[in-house]
């Protein structure tokens, strides 16, 4: 497989088309906005929190096909784990994205499908940005998430 | 026979442009990318480097490298005349009336910088209005909100129409007792408009108005004539005129940089000092404090020498011919919608395509070895003004073929078979 096929693999672009958890939440308890100031590319990230546990986690915005599937990822991923948990997960799909991970990314589940991006340095914050900004609204950092 | 000879003439100088004889002189062209051949169409960004230019910078560290306006040794003086030589090659290049009003800078963003706080902190109070239009790239934008909002003056925005074209009826109706300053782009970056600024210059001048024209992208697709233009200012980056990074030219007319304060003060910009008082340099030193890049104002003046040997009614044929050709390709593609689409455009070709966000169109042209710029091109309220968050931009240089734009509509093939 091609170093481009391995990016825009079929569920990416399925994600993309159609993601999921694509909606503001009304009851979010948590919320928070990402920018890349590099590109424009912006997301809203929303969080019903309850006992330290994701509830809900939903998201907006606009971006590429692969800042969107790797967000639509994120919320399926999210929904009923741990704050802790969440916050491993956000240390090993970083990993991930920048090629640190030693075991190729097994940590992240069916995450991995964006491990392709790391082979494309340009193109890892677009697949971060998300990250970041559920990070911080986990952190309830009132300042907009950058991935500067 | 003499009749004959004469047509054949005419003919040749209106003939084709080299562009394999002027490729050669470009080594960074033959390239492969991604095992394809380089297809540069990022000439927006900064354009390439001919061989004479990177000569001159090779020369320059290995026989000339000195500082300048102080030593009194052989190398100094060498350093000295090769920086000042091209100081005047760039004065005979926009054809200002003196070498004193060619300032070296960093690039356009510090040129423009420099007026709005030398000029615009002296001459500008409260109340005053600063006029840009709606297709500025934020280097014409950011320093005219900071001066504002040191000194209270306010931004006003000439609206541009869904063509990208500037709408010069909202522009005559802007000015007032309060206008004090134009600051304009020559060329927009992020749709290739041409605005009407001699027009433009002439109405601000009936209204005693001095204006700034944003010239990065205009000086590597048009002559321009300082005298023809008759503009206050004007401001444009080397590195897109062929030449180093970090070195760019602020023009401005004497009598106006003679009333400005210095931008910086250190080395190089005084006459006299002593803790008591300062003496100012004269023009253009004045504005040129510190050490310089010497060796990218000589690679400057080397890509001048490069660009004044070639033909230019030609070269601007070829460009024409270039841009046309793509417009006409890439309107041909489904979904391809072409956001810039003014009856006077040079060098750039900014497009979107349904349901596919610029970033990834520019991702899988680079697996083709096409470059170009995705994104929104330092110019976010030209984006807004189209209601799309970022476009993918082709943009041309003379070196371009039309294979290359062949090699473009292929890759944005590839795009949609990719995106289905």
């Amino acid at each position: 497989m091609s170093d481009l096929d391995d990016l825009y693999q079929e569920v990416i672009l399925d994600h993309n088309k159609s993601p999921r958890n694509y909606r503001a939440m009304a009851d979010a308890n948590r919320k928070a906005e990402g920018y890349n100031p590099l590109c424009g590319d912006h997301v809203t990230v929303y969080l019903h929190l309850d006992n330290g546990v994701i509830r809900d986690v939903s998201f907006q915005g606009s971006g590429c096909a692969i800042s969107k599937a790797s967000a639509s990822l994120m919320t399926a991923e999210l929904k009923g784990k741990s704050e802790a948990a969440a916050e491993e997960l956000f240390e090993n799909v970083h990993k991930m994205l920048t090629g640190a991970a030693d075991d190729g990314g097994e940590k992240v589940g069916k995450l991995k499908i964006l491990s392709g991006v790391c082979k494309f340095p340009a193109r890892v914050k677009c697949a971060s940005l998300a990250w970041h900004t559920v990070n911080a609204a986990l952190h309830g950092d009132s300042q907009p998430a950058t991935t500067e | 026979m003499k009749a004959i000879s004469l047509l054949a003439e005419s003919r040749n100088a209106a003939g084709s442009f080299d562009v394999q004889r002027v490729r050669e002189d470009f080594p960074i062209l033959k390239l492969k990318v991604h095992g394809k051949p380089l297809v540069y169409l990022d000439n927006g960004a900064t354009g390439q480097k001919p061989q004479c230019v990177i000569d001159a910078l090779n020369a320059y560290y290995s026989a000339e490298n000195s500082n300048i306006h102080r030593g009194v040794h052989y190398l100094s003086e060498r350093a000295t005349a090769a920086y000042e030589a091209a100081r005047e090659k760039i004065r005979g290049f926009i054809n200002a009336r003196s070498e004193k009003e060619i300032i070296f800078v960093r690039g356009t963003t510090e040129a423009i910088n420099l007026v709005a706080q030398c000029y615009g902190r002296s001459s500008l109070r409260a109340g005053d209005e600063i006029v840009v239009s709606a297709m500025e790239h934020h280097s014409n934008i950011v320093p005219w909100q900071i001066l504002c909002e040191q000194i209270g003056a306010r931004l006003r925005v000439i609206p541009i129409n869904h063509d990208g074209e500037i709408v010069l009826e909202e522009y005559h109706r802007l000015f007032n007792s309060r206008t004090k300053l134009i600051s304009l782009t020559h060329v927009s970056n992020a749709l290739g408009t041409i605005a009407p600024v001699k027009e433009m210059i002439a109405t601000a001048h009936e209204h005693s108005v001095p204006v700034l024209l944003d010239g990065a992208q205009a000086v590597p697709h048009l002559r321009v004539d300082m005298q023809d233009l008759g503009c206050d200012f004007y401001a444009f980056s080397g590195h897109k005129l062929f030449g180093p990074t970090g070195v760019g030219v602020l023009y401005g007319r004497a009598e106006l940089l003679e009333k400005m304060p210095p931008y910086q003060g250190g080395g190089d910009m005084i006459s006299l000092v002593t803790f008591e008082k300062t003496h100012y340099n004269v023009l253009p030193y004045k504005f040129e404090a510190g050490t310089p890049h010497i060796a990218g104002g000589i690679g400057l003046g080397a890509a001048i020498d490069y660009l004044s040997g070639l033909n230019w009614q030609q070269l601007a044929a070829h460009e024409h011919k270039l841009l046309s050709y793509a417009t006409e390709r890439l309107a041909d593609i489904d979904g391809v919608r072409i956001i810039g689409t003014a009856k006077e455009k040079a060098g750039v070709l900014s497009f979107v395509l349904e349901n596919v966000h610029a970033h990834d169109v520019g991702t899988i042209l680079d697996q083709e070895g096409v470059a170009v710029r995705a994104g929104h091109h330092c110019a976010m309220p030209v984006m807004q003004r189209f209601g799309v968050p970022a476009t993918t931009r082709a943009s041309f240089a003379f070196y371009n073929t039309i294979e290359e734009v062949d090699a473009l509509a292929r890759a944005i093939y590839r795009v949609r078979k990719v995106f289905g």
